[in-house]
């Protein structure tokens, strides 16, 4: 049975099936609430929401189960009396020896050291915030992608649109930026070459290779083999190396899977044909994966955090959602995919616990 | 004091009262004593900046106001959701 955790612009759903057939929806909370993200912390199985109310703003919530009693989590907040107020969180990863990350819009990051009931802002990251021209994107100033290292609890990457690529070896206490050999093509050709105005739109490390790291840019895709320090244009061979969301198998480091959109001038799948393409050469060359997808007449907008995966190897299970609401997954590491849910709202983000 | 009402989710977290007689001089002074006899509000009204959320609306007697007005004892204050937040 894989748990599927659907953070929705109404509220949080989540549904349960096998990896073949559609699944049900066996619970929804926070009804009519945005839900932006939600997680299942493999530390300590609780499950952790993060809702952006238009009326009273971001907060997170953990809870034992979606189904039961939620409890606003505390610290989640910038500094009192200041200029700028906490817009939303991004998203939530797990670290090393049960750390938990929050990410956020204006370029936040936020710890939590007991299981998502209580976090911390990383004060140096937000100082670099406050005293720098960081601009936002379309979807605001985000922290969106958390990388943590396993066995390194120190050593951590972080990526805000449009900030680009920040490297930490000292638990958030100095940053550098780690964004040599991204070429933004929204910038004139004369634009300083340590620009930081970079909209990353995910990040992901490979789980068997540290160094290896991959990004879906905003216009380009990109491999990095010296965790963050530079980077390389892997987006020939795609149909649009434009896209939001991210997945790679655990099992290979040279795998990635991206979903491609028209352009940042139509953010839907190229003409109606919805398709995952993935490559198992580190991006040398790009296949695409589409057998049960929408063929024609779908113009779908998966965002970035839509994109979940589960397990790894041949039995990777991938699943991504829509704005549309339609919901796709794959038991065979995109070989196939299959309908999980459909006239769903708008989803914001998708995990999956198998 | 003043009487603060507060509506939706806000009840729960002013330990289930409706209305509240809170003292202060402003709205802002009210909404910061409503912060301070139940913690758990802090943050839903007014942000990090000290600013009333965007899509809260506050009335005093009826009528709309922004947080700097003054407020007298007798008066009814009224927190609520705005029309604008909902999509």
């Amino acid at each position: 049975m894989t748990e599927l955790l659907l953070g929705t612009k109404k509220g949080l759903f989540v549904l349960e099936g096998e990896p073949d057939s559609a699944f049900d929806v066996t619970a929804r909370a926070f009804p009519g609430e945005p839900i932006d993200f939600a997680m299942r912390d493999p530390g300590s199985g609780r499950v952790i929401s993060t809702s952006t109310s238009p009326f009273y703003g971001p907060k997170i919530w953990f809870a034992d189960e979606p189904g039961g009693e939620w409890t606003q989590a505390e610290g989640v907040a910038l500094p009192e009396g200041g200029e700028h107020a906490l817009e939303r969180i991004w998203v939530i990863v797990p670290g090393d020896g049960g750390a938990l990350y929050a990410g956020g819009d204006p370029g936040v990051l936020f710890e939590s050291r007991d299981g998502g009931a209580t976090w911390e802002l990383n004060r140096p990251l937000w100082e670099h915030r406050v005293s720098e021209d960081w601009q936002p994107g379309g979807g605001g100033l985000c922290l969106h992608s958390i990388v943590p290292w396993p066995g390194e609890p120190d050593k951590l990457a972080i990526a805000v649109s449009a900030a680009g690529v920040w490297l930490t070896d000292d638990h958030g206490e100095t940053w550098r930026r780690g964004n040599r050999g991204i070429r933004p093509r929204y910038l004139p050709d004369d634009a300083p070459e340590d620009t930081f105005q970079l909209c990353v739109h995910r990040m992901e490390r490979a789980r068997r290779d540290p160094e290896r790291m991959f990004i879906q840019f905003h216009g380009g895709v990109y491999r990095s083999d010296d965790a963050g320090g530079s980077w390389t244009a892997i987006g020939d061979g795609l149909p649009s190396d434009f896209g939001f969301p991210l997945a790679l198998d655990p099992a290979d480091p040279d795998s990635a899977y991206v979903i491609p959109l028209t352009g940042d001038f139509d953010r839907v799948t190229p003409d109606g044909h919805v398709r995952v393409y993935e490559t198992r050469d580190a991006g040398a060359t790009w296949t695409p994966r589409g057998d049960g997808l929408p063929a024609e007449q779908a113009y779908l907008t998966v965002l970035r955090r839509a994109f979940g995966q589960a397990g790894e190897g041949e039995g990777l299970q991938l699943y991504f959602g829509a704005t549309s609401g339609d919901v796709f997954g794959s038991g065979d590491a995109g070989g196939s995919w299959f309908e999980v849910a459909s006239r769903l709202p708008p989803v914001f983000s998708v995990t999956a616990t198998a | 004091m003043a009487l603060v009402c507060v509506h939706g989710p806000l009840r729960k977290l002013a330990g289930g009262c409706a209305e509240l007689q809170i003292g202060g001089a402003t709205v802002e002074e009210l909404l910061r004593g409503l912060e301070h006899e139940h913690p758990a509000v802090t943050g839903w009204i007014l942000d990090e900046r000290g600013t009333v959320r965007r899509h809260i609306n506050v009335f005093v007697n009826g009528e709309r106001v922004d947080q700097r007005t003054a407020v007298a004892a007798t008066d009814r204050v009224e927190v609520l959701p705005a029309i604008t937040g909902g999509t």
